[in-house]
Formats: structure tokens, C-alpha cells, sequence
């Protein structure tokens, strides 16, 4: 009587995730990422109200291995909530719903997300320690 | 006088809360004036060198401080209303939720004065 054929719901784990619904969670994790980071750059804030010592004691730690990887993972999370963030302002007014369009902007966020950070890590390069 | 919810559902005060769209809203607002601010405060940072003198040379300037003030507000109202949501979707426990929700949002606010206070110390003092 049980017929196994039948046409089952997307299952999570079997269901290959478009594009969009990959930047949609992006979205979430990126905005919980950028929230607890925001911590620890008003910590970095904090002790430059504090002085030049406390301030300069952390400076080794934004500089060490550890220190560049959460810049970077911070910074490309901004940009990438960012440029997604504006997609989602445009969709509120309307525009951009048509399948290609939504895949178009999904990889036009992500292109300019990489970008955006490739050019801030380039400016702080420039700029110097 | 037609009310069309049962004397149950009034006495536990369901129904309308009277402010449908009003988180939607202010987390839009809210988006939209962070864009100008994100890209300044990005592209600031990346071209200033770290040293104490200088961040806090430039933070003294006046409209750097009113600035960075209003990115800090707005930031951590943003991500208030952002985290309440992310909370609100994934933990089912009412208890839990309601009291991630209380941590989260008095975190929010704590963290966002800390950061209003030390720009001002800077600003104003040494």
C-alpha cells in the first residue's frame, strides 16, 4: 500500500541549497559574527580611552596570526552582510525578484564583497603598521 | 464592541501587539544609514596607521567623534534588532528565548555605551 516513490519535501541535508538560500543563511551567521566582533573592536576602543599603554598592549595581538584572521573574517562578514544587506533593501522596495536577477545580485554581492575587502586589506597595507 | 477573540485570548493579552512593521522598519532605517557609515569607518581605519597618538588624534577631530558616535548607536540598535530576531527563530524554549532575548539586548546596550563613553573620553580628555 506504501508507495516509496512519491515526491518528498527538499530534505536539509540531501537538498542542494541555491545560491540565495546559502546567502540568506549567510546573512544570519555573518550578522551574529559582526555583532560579537563589535565586541572586541569597543574592547580595542575602550582601552584607547584608557591610555596609550593599554591601548598599545593589544596592538601585538591585532598583529599576530590570530589578530589577522578575525580582521579579515570581520571585515569580508561587513562586506558581505553589506552588499547583501543592499540587495535586501531593494528587494523591500521591489525590485528584483525575477529568478536570473536574484542569482545575478547574489553573485554580484558576493564578487563585490570579495573586492570591497581585497581593496580595504590593500589600503591598510599601504597605509602601513 | 465586536471583539472577535475568545475571553481567553483577551485575559492572556493575545492579539495585536500594535507595532506590526515597527521592528521591520527601524531595522531598515537603520541599514540605510549604515551604509555611508560602514564604507567610512572601513576605508578610515584601513588608511590610518595603529598608533595610539594617531587613532586617537583622529577621533578628537569633531565630526569624526559625532561620527563614530552616531555608527556606534546605530550599529548596536541595528544588531539588537538583528540578534532578537536570529533568537526569536531558533530557540523554542519560551524561557530560554525570553531570557537570551534580556542578554542580548542588555548586552547591546551596555557594549554601545562603552563604546559612546570611550570615544567621548577621547574626545574631550587626554
Amino acid at each position: 500500500m506504501s508507495n516509496n516513490n512519491h515526491p518528498t519535501s527538499p530534505h536539509l541535508q540531501i537538498y542542494r541549497l541555491p545560491l540565495t538560500a546559502l546567502l540568506s543563511i549567510a546573512h544570519r551567521i555573518t550578522g551574529v559574527i559582526l555583532a560579537l566582533g563589535c565586541v572586541l573592536l569597543v574592547w580595542i576602543l575602550a582601552s584607547a580611552a584608557e591610555g596609550a599603554s593599554a591601548y598599545q598592549s593589544l596592538v601585538p595581538h591585532l598583529e599576530s596570526w590570530y589578530g589577522q584572521i578575525f580582521l579579515l573574517g570581520f571585515v569580508f562578514s561587513l562586506y558581505l552582510h553589506f552588499c547583501n544587506g543592499v540587495r535586501h533593501l531593494f528587494w523591500d522596495v521591489g525590485y528584483g525578484f525575477e529568478l536570473e536577477v536574484v542569482d545575478i545580485t547574489a553573485k554580484l554581492a558576493i564578487a563585490l564583497a570579495v573586492l570591497l575587502t581585497i581593496v580595504t586589506w590593500v589600503v591598510a597595507g599601504v597605509a602601513g603598521p | 464592541m465586536t471583539d472577535l477573540r475568545s475571553p481567553l485570548a483577551r485575559v492572556k493579552g493575545l492579539g495585536s501587539a500594535k507595532d506590526g512593521t515597527t521592528h521591520f522598519w527601524r531595522q531598515r532605517l537603520t541599514a540605510l544609514l549604515l551604509i555611508p557609515l560602514v564604507l567610512w569607518i572601513g576605508f578610515s581605519l584601513a588608511a590610518l596607521p595603529v598608533d595610539h597618538a594617531t587613532l586617537t588624534g583622529w577621533i578628537q577631530q569633531t565630526w569624526v567623534t559625532i561620527a563614530l558616535i552616531l555608527l556606534i548607536i546605530v550599529t548596536f540598535y541595528h544588531a539588537q534588532l538583528g540578534l532578537q530576531v536570529v533568537i526569536e527563530d531558533y530557540v523554542a524554549s519560551h524561557a530560554r528565548r525570553t531570557a537570551l532575548l534580556l542578554v542580548s539586548n542588555l548586552a547591546c546596550l551596555l557594549v554601545g555605551t562603552i563604546g559612546v563613553v570611550s570615544v567621548l573620553k577621547i574626545s574631550f580628555g587626554a
